[in-house]
């Protein structure tokens, strides 16, 4: 099963509630997937300054001193906001190979979750109401975002084999379905330089659509293509630093349920995760046609 | 008129409630609100009541009804009316996929839009689309009627048996073995009596296009043997 939900706000009145909104979400689909729960928050960015989300299972003596390491690596001051096992590090745009770079070279355990100008990604194992309360997601504000609740079934259960995956700059992704040609796809795209930290297939449509990004193409052109070169059953939501998409492929077995008003735009696996959102009985409300992409940019 | 409120009572309260009418109960008439999406609501009535849902429902709302009349005032997710024996369910919005599957008997009633697999694996349900249908409906329908007053999405009607098709508008492809019929006047009776139960006004039986089993699939073609 999996569930997946996303939201994309139009109206800057929302923002403050924007993690509040998208946890009720995806705590109110738990029970489409108990193993492990994710959430990819865009949120306000300083200029110049990017994010890099962390992750250890050793978080007390990893994070212990780390800014200070890598400071001291890339000439830079650098801010790290620990949130349980998770840490986001802030660092000057310049200096963000430099500095994951340093972080991998100080903390080889640790695992980079995602990094970009306004995302943080916080994933672990768990309930989506326990992942939810371990990082204070309800406090979060932010532009858009997106939630996966996951039922594992191509790869183990664990942290990394969570969603989002991120595999650029400011994207991630969330993927109910599962990728029958995920392998043959991971083997080309590391011909053309991705690198890849699981066995997963989920992360093999991320990164698709991350080099067909890096090639040039907008969201929705990376999109379509998902349509030709990924075989076996999605439905994917994708974030960009500014914007959200939605495919689903030709058979659309996976269930899903869109929403929009003049506020927002409202992804969810089942019509229970919209049933809060302010303005639901108004909402144009439809199901996305198989094999047809929708996204939005603000 | 007992109401049951889904943000209070749990949905086995109000399905056990429904389960518990006797014959001859005056309760025959049911509210139920703040669905908000649940799943398998009124599923498994087995008595004449009538449940008016007020507001979207989740998967299987309805299924296996016989005999009481549903009726959905919003719309409904995936597998509403599922394996119905009789009686009807009305949904005032769209339906998600597979829509009346496996239904025995009844009429299923869609006032909107109902998406892929509507009507798939069929055996003597009624069903009546006011909008469109998505891919795969009707797939290895096996008895029944499927009426659409607009379009069908791609492979209509694949590997069906004995049902009967009707739709209005145009059909993005059949799928296997599944042809254009001609509308004899027992089909349009038949047609005329679904669109009358199903509440539709100004719409012709002459309208539609009948299609239906070519039934080169009932037997194993021996030019096929290479095949296997």
């Amino acid at each position: 099963m999996c569930g997946i939900v996303g939201l994309f706000l139009k109206d800057k009145a929302l923002e403050p509630k924007l993690g509040e909104m998208l946890s009720e979400m995806l705590v109110s689909l738990s029970d489409r997937g108990p193993d492990s729960a994710g959430i990819a928050i865009y949120g306000s960015g300083e200029k110049k300054k990017s994010k890099i989300t962390i992750q250890s299972a050793d978080p007390d003596s990893d994070f212990a001193g780390l800014g200070n390491e890598i400071e001291k690596a890339i000439g830079s001051k650098v801010e790290v906001i620990v949130k349980s096992t998770h840490a986001v590090i802030e660092v000057p745009t310049a200096k963000l190979e430099a500095a994951r770079d340093a972080i991998l070279k100080a903390r080889p355990g640790v695992r980079i979750m995602g990094a970009g100008e306004v995302i943080e990604i916080f994933k672990e194992v768990g309930l989506p109401a326990d992942v939810v309360k371990r990082f204070n997601l309800t406090k979060m504000s932010g532009t858009h975002g997106i939630g996966h609740t996951r039922m594992a079934t191509e790869s183990a259960v664990t942290t990394m084999g969570a969603h989002p995956f991120s595999t650029g700059p400011d994207q991630c992704l969330v993927h109910n379905g599962s990728l029958s040609n995920h392998n043959n796809v991971r083997r080309e795209l590391k011909h053309d330089g991705m690198t890849f930290e699981t066995e997963n297939d989920t992360e093999v449509a991320a990164a698709f659509i991350s080099n067909k990004m890096a090639h040039g193409d907008n969201l929705g052109e990376a999109l379509e293509k998902t349509l030709t070169d990924l075989d076996g059953f999605f439905t994917f939501v994708v974030g960009t630093k500014n914007g959200f998409g939605v495919v689903r492929d030709p058979i659309a077995c996976k269930p899903a349920v869109m929403a929009e008003t003049d506020q927002y735009v409202a992804f969810g696996s089942e019509y229970r995760a919209l049933a809060n959102l302010p303005g639901i009985e108004d909402a144009k409300v439809w199901e996305p046609e198989p094999a047809k992409v929708y996204f939005w940019e603000h | 008129m007992p109401t049951v409120d889904l943000a209070k009572s749990s949905l086995r309260d109000l399905n056990q409630a429904l389960h518990q009418i006797r014959k001859g109960s005056n309760e025959t008439s049911w509210e139920v609100i703040n669905p908000k999406g649940s799943h398998a609501v009124a599923a498994g009535v087995d008595a004449p009541v009538s449940v008016d849902v007020r507001g979207p429902v989740g998967y299987y709302c309805g299924g296996m009804n016989d005999g009481g009349t549903i009726t959905v005032h919003g719309s409904a997710g995936p597998g509403v009316g599922e394996n119905m024996m009789s009686g009807t369910i009305v949904v005032k919005g769209d339906a998600s996929q597979y829509a009346g599957a496996t239904g025995q008997g009844g009429l299923l009633v869609i006032e909107g839009n109902a998406s892929s697999r509507c009507g798939i694996s069929m055996k003597g349900i009624d069903i009546v689309v006011h909008g469109n249908i998505g891919h795969m409906s009707a797939f290895m329908a096996q008895s029944g009627n499927l009426v659409v007053l607009g379009d069908a999405g791609d492979a209509l009607g694949d590997s069906i048996y004995e049902a009967k098709l009707f739709v209005r508008g145009k059909v993005n492809s059949l799928g296997a073995d599944c042809v254009k019929k001609k509308m004899h006047p027992k089909h349009i009776e038949r047609l005329q009596k679904l669109l009358d139960a199903a509440g539709v006004k100004g719409v012709r039986p002459e309208e539609f296009t009948r299609y239906g089993s070519a039934r080169t699939l009932y037997n194993f073609n021996i030019d096929n043997a290479d095949a296997y």
